[in-house]
């Protein structure tokens, strides 16, 4: 690196490359691989994104003065008879909770380079994240025809529509493209791709992106569904 | 490449994740019962940093990272508050003005 830099010290590029050679030079910050940096300033963005979205969500529960639908009662369900509060909601918390923790080990597995585990443990995560978006496709249906919409609702304050569509829509594709993600790499892996250029590096890259998922459901968990 | 990501015990990832269901559980646990309150409030906040820390930490190997890269990343997040501060004096304002003007 560095006697490239100093091969270099003479040919100033102009334009473009010019930004290029300027940002990079000698200039690394972070020593991590690159595409372990450029995932997790990507999800510093995303953070900004989602406490937008529950900022938002604060503050027109915060000036409405309709009383704001009880989310424990809203998403009860009647199991076997039973009344359970916020039972659909708790056990889609423990499924992402669960395809963290495949997860955590796949990126483990990966760098003691164990292929077949590392693909197996990366496709039972991609599975988790299937049966959470089912899940919720579910909890949306049972809203919808319980009359809730992005405008209103029989329960309560208007507003309470708008937030929870934007919300758990928002973390539900974050999930839903988190999946597909998986799936490539979990083939990708399996493939021996990453055999190939002995560098595990990519799944735990993946690994950041799907632990972010999870942790954007626990704020999500405690701010909307259990205020 | 950070030598220290890559050969962790599998044990710490299990303790972790044994935690994390634990914390679920007792967050849950919060609705479930009824707490009211600040006591409910204390709870949520409690248990929600708690897990959100250990995803960071330990799942994501914040750790192991250096320094330059962990302040870049959880630094920035903080100025949040100062929106979150600004919104819920804003939405109290408005709150009391719909009292006062429509009488709900």
């Amino acid at each position: 690196m560095a006697e490239q830099a100093l091969s270099n010290e003479n040919m100033v590029a102009e334009g473009f490359s010019g930004i290029a050679q300027d940002w990079s030079d000698e200039k690394q910050a972070f020593q991590v691989p690159w595409g372990k940096a450029m995932m997790w300033i990507f999800l510093l963005s995303d953070t900004f994104i989602f406490s937008c979205f529950l900022t938002g969500y604060m503050h027109v529960r915060m000036n409405t003065t309709i009383a704001w639908p009880n989310p424990s009662e809203v998403f009860a369900l009647t199991v076997f008879g039973a009344h359970i509060p916020l039972i659909l909601i708790a056990i889609m918390t423990f499924i992402l909770i669960s395809s963290s923790g495949t997860m955590a080990m796949a990126v483990n597995f990966g760098y003691r380079k164990n292929r077949k585990v590392t693909a197996a443990l990366i496709a039972a995560t991609a599975l988790f994240g299937l049966s959470f978006v089912g899940m919720q496709a579910f909890e949306w249906s049972k809203l919808i025809e319980e009359g809730v919409r992005p405008w209103g609702n029989p329960m309560g304050a208007a507003q309470f529509g708008s937030a929870f569509f934007m919300i758990t829509g928002f973390h539900g594709m974050h999930v839903s493209i988190g999946v597909i993600y998986l799936s490539i790499i979990a083939f990708k892996v399996y493939r021996g791709d990453y055999d190939k250029k002995d560098n595990y590096e990519a799944v735990e890259i993946a690994g950041l992106y799907w632990h972010f998922v999870d942790l954007v459901w626990v704020f999500i968990f405690a701010f909307f569904y259990l205020w | 490449m950070s030598e220290n990501t890559k050969l962790h015990p599998i044990s710490i990832y299990l303790k972790i994740w044994l935690l994390l269901f634990v914390l679920s559980t007792l967050s849950y646990m919060v609705d479930y019962w009824g707490f009211q309150g600040y006591l409910r409030w204390t709870l949520i906040l409690l248990f929600m940093f708690l897990k959100a820390g250990f995803i960071i930490a330990i799942f994501m190997h914040m750790t192991w990272e250096r320094l330059a890269l962990a302040y870049a990343i959880l630094a920035p997040p903080l100025v949040l508050l100062v929106l979150i501060s600004l919104m819920a004096i804003e939405a109290d304002y408005i709150f009391a003005a719909r009292k006062l003007f429509f009488g709900a």
